[in-house]
């Protein structure tokens, strides 16, 4: 089943990590944005089953980009995962209670970022 | 009978002899008697006989079920043994799903640090601007590493010294340069050796920030046997509890590309420059004529 994956996130090098962790899933179509805004942007314009964002960008964080996305009653479902370097206890209660699924700190490892996804989009 | 009739009777020779009734009846009571003994040996023999045929049917019933039950006994040692054949063969076979697991888990980590370090090595050798090689430096010692304070030296051939040419979580402006040999950082541009702290094994390390003297890790940044500076890293982030063994090979593996990564990016800049300054030259000269 083909999954359209959005990865916002102002590092490319992040970007490109998380991406070919998740090109793994089958049939999987990855989207860039660099900001929140950028992200917005590219969700006004696609219909995508996942979206992984940090918290930390320029132009619009990701807890502003998650607040707005689920006022949107299209992606009130859509799953929604954070990957950042705050690994605070208030960080995560904060993204979670503003509508994240998921919650990841970094530094990354491609197997946590693949399973993680995996549940959120019900692949076994 | 006739002799009856006459009451004559003969004795043990033959001969006639006459009877009385007494005799007579006393032979008769003593045959019926006799004749009743006789049914009653017989019932008690027919009874024996149906004693004999039943223990008889018994004993044979017996046999088949003793034979039945050896049979039977014989099929559970064979059971018996065919079970704790599978059993075995299971157990090895388990013991295999167990070892092939661990190698996936094994092969399935290996896969994703080379994914990792192709797109770490990617990511260096995209671009040749020195800024930027050092920005994906730094990215990838954030996002890969969980490095929250540290940065990169580099030598300058003018002052044979380390600079500071980036650093996050500290800032820059303070670090003085270090010379060769001088601390950790010197004498790891001297030896061309990577430093661990033996403090990155424990499970907790001591909070607050390190001196820029004593960094945790300093890895150089090595072209063959040269060294071109190092990366320091001073400090972890919170969540990055342990240095695994997947982090010294990561940091050093990383050393190498950047490594080639900055020096293709000075020596493109160097050359830049210097087309530069030659096309400058070349354009005066060819408004001069």
């Amino acid at each position: 089943m083909p999954v359209k994956i959005l990865i916002v996130e102002d590092s490319p090098t992040m970007r490109q990590l998380v991406g070919f962790a998740l090109k793994r899933l089958p049939g999987a179509e990855i989207i860039e944005a660099a900001d929140g805004v950028e992200g917005l942007k590219k969700i006004n314009s696609n219909v995508f089953d996942l979206i992984i964002t940090d918290i930390n960008m320029p132009v619009m964080d990701g807890l502003k980009l998650i607040s707005l996305v689920r006022r949107d009653v299209n992606y009130r479902n859509v799953p929604i995962m954070i990957i950042t370097t705050e690994g605070g206890a208030e960080d995560r209660e904060r993204a979670l209670a503003l509508g994240a699924d998921a919650y990841i700190t970094k530094p990354i490892q491609a197997g946590q970022v693949l399973d993680t996804a995996r549940n959120l989009l019900g692949i076994a | 009978m006739t002799s009856d009739r006459n009451h004559n009777s003969q004795d043990d020779l033959g001969r006639e002899s006459p009877r009385r009734p007494e005799e007579i009846l006393n032979l008769m009571t003593k045959s019926a008697d006799f004749i009743k003994e006789l049914m009653e040996e017989n019932e008690r023999l027919r009874y024996r006989v149906v004693q004999l045929q039943e223990e008889n049917q018994d004993l044979a019933t017996g046999v088949a079920a003793g034979q039945r039950s050896e049979f039977i006994k014989q099929q559970i040692r064979q059971l018996e043994k065919e079970k704790d054949r599978i059993l075995e063969e299971y157990r090895k076979v388990e013991e295999e799903n167990k070892t092939f697991a661990t190698r996936y888990i094994n092969i399935e980590e290996e896969n994703n640090n080379l994914a990792n370090l192709y797109v770490c090595s990617f990511q260096l050798h995209s671009t040749l601007d020195f800024n930027e090689v050092v920005q994906i430096i730094m990215e990838i010692i954030i996002n890969l590493i969980g490095g929250e304070d540290f940065g990169i030296y580099l030598f300058d051939d003018k002052t044979r010294k380390l600079k500071a040419t980036a650093m996050e979580g500290m800032p820059i402006d303070n670090l003085r340069p270090i010379a060769m040999g001088e601390g950790i950082i010197g004498q790891t541009m001297v030896t061309g050796e990577s430093f661990f702290d033996p403090v990155l094994q424990q499970p907790t390390r001591p909070e607050g920030k390190r001196s820029p003297e004593n960094p945790l890790v300093c890895i150089p940044l090595k072209i063959k046997e040269k060294v071109i500076g190092v990366i320091v890293l001073y400090k972890l982030l919170p969540q990055k509890t342990q240095f695994q063994n997947v982090d010294y090979e990561l940091f050093t593996l990383l050393a190498g590309h950047a490594a080639t990564a900055i020096f293709s990016a000075k020596l493109y800049s160097e050359a830049q420059r210097k087309l530069d300054t030659i096309k400058g030259f070349m354009g005066l000269l060819t408004m001069s004529e």
